[in-house]
């Protein structure tokens, strides 16, 4: 099973968090202004690597923090975790 | 005498081992059942035949060597009928097209109701399907119970069978044969099969892509045609394109061989149980994706032991079946969970991805309508709803609940 090294908590089952996706993602300062195309890559692209991929995980059965991974697609492997908004 | 010169030779193999040539018409990219039908497509109704179909591993060795095998139509929304039901009926005449065993069996599809809102859910779709002139029914319990009896209908299970969808003229085939069919009837037409070529790079020049990069040398093109499932994201961004998809690990399993127990497919969205028995007497199962983008082929075991958990309460005589291999394929998941097909930002490009847990049963269907598309520089009626665009314009074709995870 995937291992997720929380930081509050040290390593765990992946059972015991959520997924939040990409990281990185910020709501538009000024949603208005975007047209329509900029509008949908806030909604519906996000990045999706074969590789070192930075994402949101929630713990959700331990802590309830939000924190980054710096995760590797192919191998699991997990390079960085950090605490800090998204 | 040896032992081996008294076994016979290998047999004739089905496919020719071609070499890349330095240019082409077209150039499908991904050598699965999607990209061998549309390949064969071009050059049986479009009488494009020099097409090269590239291929990273092994011919069909992607997701056409992983999924469950399910077919079916019955999707909620018109525009998903219409490419499925185009697609079943291309499955019911696919063994005479390709002159090949395919072992399509019509043994019908259940998709099991277990508690008030799935019933809503369901009947909705029957209505929806029944309109599009689809063969779905709505059963209750009672029914479902004499159509598989192995199924616990009684209110004693976690998860009640209180009624489902059926669909008669749905069921599964031999996934392997439909990618031999597909490969050997495409390469008769003169289409190229090169396995073992992976793409690393494109070549533009303003609007247009003329030639790819690959692990065999680079090859120019009039027209390129994406078909690479779980990897269309990383494709498309060495063209500079992003896509909306998600690429998780999707698993399934089978079991030891059986005896005949189950002569029908029997889905549970709710608890993402789908189940048929193979010719052969192995039970195959799909169980849910992995939440997290992944592209190792390998899905996490709890996904598989909640899976169990709910499949043996179904099925109470599943629970001493041993378990003889699970794997995963990567699916490429878009936000409505339909499939984009059509033109990407280039003059000559084109993608087929985005079917996500559910590519198989449209094979036949979607290599008939993308070859279509290519071939005419245009989409095919049945392709236009599915256009990238749409997640610009909003006009998304949400079939979470036709799709959910058991696609």
């Amino acid at each position: 099973m995937l291992r997720i090294p929380c930081p509050h908590c040290g390593e765990r089952d992946a059972t015991e968090f959520h997924y939040g996706a990409a990281a990185g993602v910020d709501y538009p300062t000024d949603p208005a202004a975007l047209t329509d195309g900029e509008w949908a890559a806030y909604l519906f692209v996000r990045a999706n690597p074969r590789g070192w991929f930075r994402e949101r995980w929630f713990h959700a059965a331990g802590c309830r923090l939000w924190f980054h991974v710096e995760r590797h697609t192919v191998t699991d492997q997990v390079r960085t975790v950090r605490e800090g908004a998204a | 005498m040896t032992i081996s010169a008294r076994l016979p030779g290998h047999p004739e193999f089905l496919w020719r081992e071609d070499e890349p040539k330095a240019s082409y018409d077209v150039v499908v990219v991904g050598g699965g059942g999607h990209g061998l039908a549309t390949a064969y497509y071009l050059a049986k109704n479009h009488g494009i035949t020099n097409v090269a179909v590239l291929e990273k591993g092994w011919l069909a060795g992607g997701n056409m060597a992983r999924n469950t095998t399910i077919i079916r139509s019955n999707y909620l929304w018109d525009e998903s009928a219409g490419i499925y039901e185009h697609s079943l009926r291309l499955w019911e005449s696919l063994e005479e097209e390709l002159d090949t065993q395919v072992m399509f069996s019509q043994r019908g599809v259940l998709n099991l109701a277990h508690n008030l809102s799935d019933i809503r859910e369901g009947k909705r779709r029957v209505n929806a399907n029944q309109l599009n002139g689809l063969d779905a029914q709505w059963l209750d319990a009672q029914e479902i119970g004499k159509l598989v009896p192995i199924l616990d209908v009684t209110d004693r299970p976690r998860h009640p069978v209180l009624g489902g969808t059926f669909q008669p003229r749905a069921g599964i085939a031999k996934h392997d044969y439909v990618a031999w069919g597909f490969a050997r009837a495409a390469q008769a037409l003169g289409v190229d099969i090169i396995q073992h070529c992976e793409v690393t790079g494109f070549q533009t020049s303003g609007d247009r892509v003329t030639g790819v990069s690959t692990t065999r040398g680079d090859i120019s093109f009039g027209r390129l045609a994406l078909s690479a499932a779980g990897h269309s994201g990383v494709l498309a961004g060495q063209l500079g394109v992003r896509l909306p998809l998600q690429s998780h690990p999707l698993q399934a399993l089978v079991s030891e061989l059986l005896e005949q127990v189950l002569d029908t497919v029997v889905m549970s969205n709710a608890v993402h149980v789908y189940v048929s028995q193979a010719h052969k007497g192995e039970l195959v199962m799909g169980a849910g994706v992995d939440a997290h983008v992944g592209y190792g082929q390998r899905g996490s075991f709890h996904v598989i032991e909640e899976q169990m958990a709910a499949a043996v309460e179904l099925f109470p005589i599943f629970a001493r079946a041993h378990v003889l291999r699970t794997w995963a394929g990567i699916v490429d998941v878009t936000p409505d969970a339909s499939p984009i097909i059509g033109h990407l930002p280039f003059e000559n490009a084109y993608v087929n991805c985005g079917w996500g847990t559910g590519g198989f049963k449209a094979t036949p269907g979607v290599g008939s309508v993308y070859a279509d598309t290519v071939a005419h520089e245009r989409p095919h009626p049945l392709a236009a709803p599915f256009a990238l665009d749409r997640f610009t314009t909003g006009r998304l074709i949400d079939e979470h609940g036709a799709a959910a995870v058991a696609h």
